[in-house]
């Protein structure tokens, strides 16, 4: 039995275990729903530098009060800025996307569940990977996305970034490691080269942030999942385990 | 399959165990069934509390709210009307004291409301569900000792001005009065309740 | 009326409803006198499986409807009131889509069980067929329930899928815009899918699963041995190796649903995207009918079939490659239809058949397997050589049947069952 047992579950689980990689990004970063604090930061940033632009036509301001633990007042006060958006709607933009495309040549995209399309790796290193290039018709670029149709708009925070011929410790795809130094010599380096009013760390948790808020909006019910399925699981542990004993018990009779 | 050496008693244990356990089991499953047809998120926010504001209200006058889909009426009673309202022959009501729950704790007396002048009522027939009409002065109505009140054209409900029911007509309980609050002197909270202080 | 030898309960509640309708009898026929083989495996299991998949399924179809908005404008959106604003409506839909998946790899392993054991010989045909029908319309159910959340995998799967039958020459294009009802594929043919996917398919899916299980019990299990458990009877006429089903194989299969469940809750509470196989990325984005996705992989289920559509690139005389990968397509499943009469072999199970035909079904499974990867990854010149390989040894793992059954030497097949 001990052996059925093993093979019906090694049947069943390459499916889950044989991931589809998303592409490898620069950057990369491991998401936690369970911050509250992190993900009340994120939406903060969230409404402040994005929400001009990117709606979260699904997410509703009143659920992320309730699951990021935030009372209605202070989300009215601080996080509601249009007098159109009451507290139960959701997170709608006033621009409209005829208007937007002529600015910006696309419409800027829902972010609802652009986690669930690029992955958290995607965001976090395109809000890293902006630097000045003045080829480009917005005056910058991004390392994961050649030409983007959207300015930095976290340059305020982030200072202006550059790319340049640098000594790094992280490692650099074509760049060789200096066995003395330890580090690369790369001309892709990513450097801040005039301050903004964040350090670079300090910036580097904000965008961790509003990834991790971003991770959230994309299925709030993971929250949900996370407390029921433990409860579930174990209740099936217990429910197998009578089944198996009654079993066992029946096929006493069997010889 | 001799039926030689069984356990019965252990048998009978396992048996009732596996049954409980997997009761327990289908009624967890029909838990997100059966919870899924309360009101969503969407049905919520939309019957969610309205504000009215009634500073431009003249006394004697009704403005009407939506909530939840239903008009919600609110009006301005002048001391006339009160009065009327307050010295009007209960005998001729069905339930002048409102002992029927068609409204919230704090909403007592034959007036039926928080303030003695603003009268908030759910303008929906308690019969078939038509709105009654506003007929608030004594000569509106071609009754007896008029109070001023409401009358409904489908079938022939009358209700004062309190939305209580008159005997003898096919309506069998007051109009209903909403959760309301008093947010400032001049703006009602529709669907939200007092707090209770 | 009816018959008058049926059995009857003596008396009670039960009597009064035996009078009127063959509840005893039918308990007795399909449940409590049912003599099934005693030497059940583990492979087993997946037939009851099968059919609680399919309560789910239809269960949290039917939940699912009740918030679904079967338009273009709508669909998404719809699908993302049910993840958010309906109570517990993520859990419902988690189910339903991983149910899908878990659907499939049932009805493989039951499918493999079969190839496995010889379950679909003589006198089992019409069990097999009927079973092949389940599969087929399941596959029809499947692709067109994965248009209905209207991403942008939904649309261009469907988009590629439906542009098969416009490969038909002659009558294709026509074909293929009767289908969509429209120039592109629209909410007029997201209706009509809907339609077919929540009504009339599953009505004839219940159908045909009601012949699958009666012609079952009419001819009696199979076993992993592959012989007649009925020729070996005692004094009153059971079967020496069989056991009713009903205690014994009802406990066993409450015990396989546990372990199962158990599996399927865990995929549903942390892993409801499967990787990325069970829910793809891009249909996270609503559907564009501007805008293709850098790489159009089928869901997994599809993708062996996908992979041999792919893998003819060439033109046979006058029919193009195009119209020919849909002919092997189709022929890779209508293949299996006539499988009873390609078995020549005088023994069932694989216990006792000769080497040939062990190794032309690992061969066959191995080739399965790696079709399935190769549909559900891009296409190179390599991996187009490999799928022609694969795609070869499936086919001859059919064709070839006949042949190697009658060449090779069968092993004795014992009188009662083993272990």
């Amino acid at each position: 039995m001990k052996k059925q047992l093993f093979a019906l579950l090694f049947a069943l689980v390459p499916f889950t275990a044989m991931a589809a990689p998303l592409p490898e990004q620069p950057f990369s970063m491991t998401p936690d729903i369970n911050d509250q604090a992190s993900l009340q930061r994120g939406m903060q940033l969230y409404v402040n530098y994005c929400m001009s632009c990117h709606a979260l036509e699904h997410q509703r301001f009143s659920r992320a009060a309730t699951d990021l633990g935030m009372p209605q007042d202070l989300v009215e006060e601080n996080l509601i800025f249009s007098s159109d958006l009451a507290f139960n709607d959701q997170m709608h933009i006033a621009m409209q996307p005829g208007d937007s495309e002529n600015w910006f040549g696309v419409a800027p995209p829902d972010l609802t569940l652009f986690n669930r399309v690029k992955g958290p790796d995607y965001i976090y290193s395109y809000l890293l990977g902006f630097y000045r290039d003045p080829d480009q018709l917005l005056g910058v670029n991004n390392i994961v996305l050649e030409a983007p149709a959207m300015p930095n708009v976290l340059e305020p925070l982030q200072g202006v970034q550059e790319m340049v011929c640098a000594e790094t410790d992280r490692p650099i795809e074509g760049a060789e490691l200096d066995p003395l130094t330890g580090k690369y010599q790369s001309c892709e380096v990513l450097q801040i080269t005039r301050p903004g009013a964040m350090e670079p760390d300090e910036f580097e948790e904000a965008v961790y942030d509003l990834t991790n808020f971003l991770v959230y909006v994309g299925e709030p019910s993971r929250l949900h999942a996370q407390t029921l399925g433990p409860k579930v699981l174990i209740f099936l542990f217990i429910f197998g385990v009578l089944a198996y004993l009654l079993k066992r018990e029946y096929w006493r009779d069997i010889h | 399959m001799a039926d030689n050496g069984v356990n019965k008693g252990r048998r009978r244990l396992l048996l009732g165990a596996t049954t409980v356990v997997g009761a327990v089991g289908a009624v967890g499953v029909a838990v997100p069934f059966v919870a899924s047809w309360q009101p969503s998120a969407r049905a919520r926010a939309a019957g969610a509390p309205v504000q009215a504001d009634i500073s431009k209200l003249e006394p004697g006058q009704r403005i009407t709210v939506e909530w939840r889909g239903r008009p919600v009426w609110i009006v301005k009673r002048t001391q006339d009307m009160i009065e009327r309202t307050e010295n009007f022959d209960p005998a001729r009501l069905v339930d002048p004291d409102s002992t029927a729950p068609q409204q919230p704790p704090y909403v007592t007396g034959p007036l039926r409301s928080i303030r003695p002048d603003i009268s908030v009522l759910i303008g929906i027939c308690t019969h078939l569900g038509c709105s009654p009409l506003f007929r608030p002065e004594p000569d509106d109505v071609d009754m007896a000792a008029w109070p001023g009140g409401y009358f409904c054209p489908c079938h022939g409900s009358y209700f004062d001005l309190s939305g209580r029911v008159f005997r003898n007509v096919p309506a069998p309980s007051n109009l209903e009065v909403p959760p309301y609050r008093f947010e400032t002197d001049d703006i009602i909270i529709v669907g939200e309740d007092e707090e209770v202080a | 009326m009816g018959n008058p030898n049926r059995v009857k309960a003596e008396s009670g509640i039960m009597r009064w409803v035996d009078d009127r309708f063959p509840a005893t009898q039918m308990w007795q026929d399909h449940l409590s006198k049912y003599y099934a083989p005693k030497n059940f495996n583990f492979w087993y299991f997946f037939g009851s499986l099968a059919m609680l998949l399919l309560v789910n399924q239809i269960l949290t179809g039917v939940w699912l409807t009740m918030s679904y908005n079967p338009s273009g404008e709508g669909a998404f959106a719809s699908v993302e009131y049910i993840m958010r604003d309906v109570e517990y409506g993520w859990l419902i839909r988690y189910m339903h889509s991983t149910g899908a998946s878990a659907f499939f790899v049932v009805i493989y392993l039951h499918m493999f069980r079969a190839l496995l054991y010889g379950s679909y010989k003589a006198p089992r045909e019409l069990v097999w067929i009927f079973g092949m029908a389940i599969y087929l319309l399941l596959m029809a159910e499947a692709f067109m329930g994965y248009l209905l959340p209207w991403g942008q995998m939904s649309y261009w799967g469907a988009q590629v899928i439906i542009s098969l039958f416009a490969t038909i020459p002659f009558i294709g294009p026509d074909l293929a815009q009767w289908i969509r009802g429209d120039f592109l594929i629209s909410g007029i043919t997201l209706n009509r899918f809907f339609a077919l996917h929540v009504v009339a398919l599953p009505i004839v899916i219940l159908a045909l699963v009601v012949l699958h299980i009666i012609a079952l019990h009419e001819v009696g299990s199979n076993n992993p041995d592959g012989i007649d458990i009925k020729e070996k009877k005692d004094e009153s006429g059971k079967p020496l190796d069989g056991i009713p089903f009903h205690p014994y194989y009802t406990v066993k299969d409450i015990f396989g649903v546990a372990v199962f469940l158990f599996v399927f809750a865990m995929v549903i509470f942390y892993f409801p995207e499967g990787g990325g196989y069970f829910l793809e990325r891009p249909n996270f984005e609503p559907a564009n009918p501007m805008v293709t996705p850098d790489h159009i992989a089928p869901v997994w289920y599809f993708t062996p079939f996908y992979a041999i559509l792919r893998a003819i690139t060439f033109d046979i005389g006058p029919l193009q490659a195009e119209f020919l990968g849909v002919v092997f397509m189709g022929g890779a499943i209508a293949v299996l239809f006539v499988l009873p009469w390609l078995d020549r072999s005088p023994v069932r199970s694989m216990r006792y058949k000769g080497w040939m035909s062990k190794v032309a079904l690992l061969l066959f499974a191995i080739s399965f397997v790696i079709l399935g990867i190769l549909g559900a990854i891009p296409a190179t010149p390599i991996r187009t050589a490999v799928a022609q390989l694969c795609t070869v040894l499936y086919f001859a793992f059919f064709l070839l049947m006949p042949l190697y059954t009658k060449l090779e030497k069968s092993k004795p097949v014992p009188e009662r069952v083993t272990g």
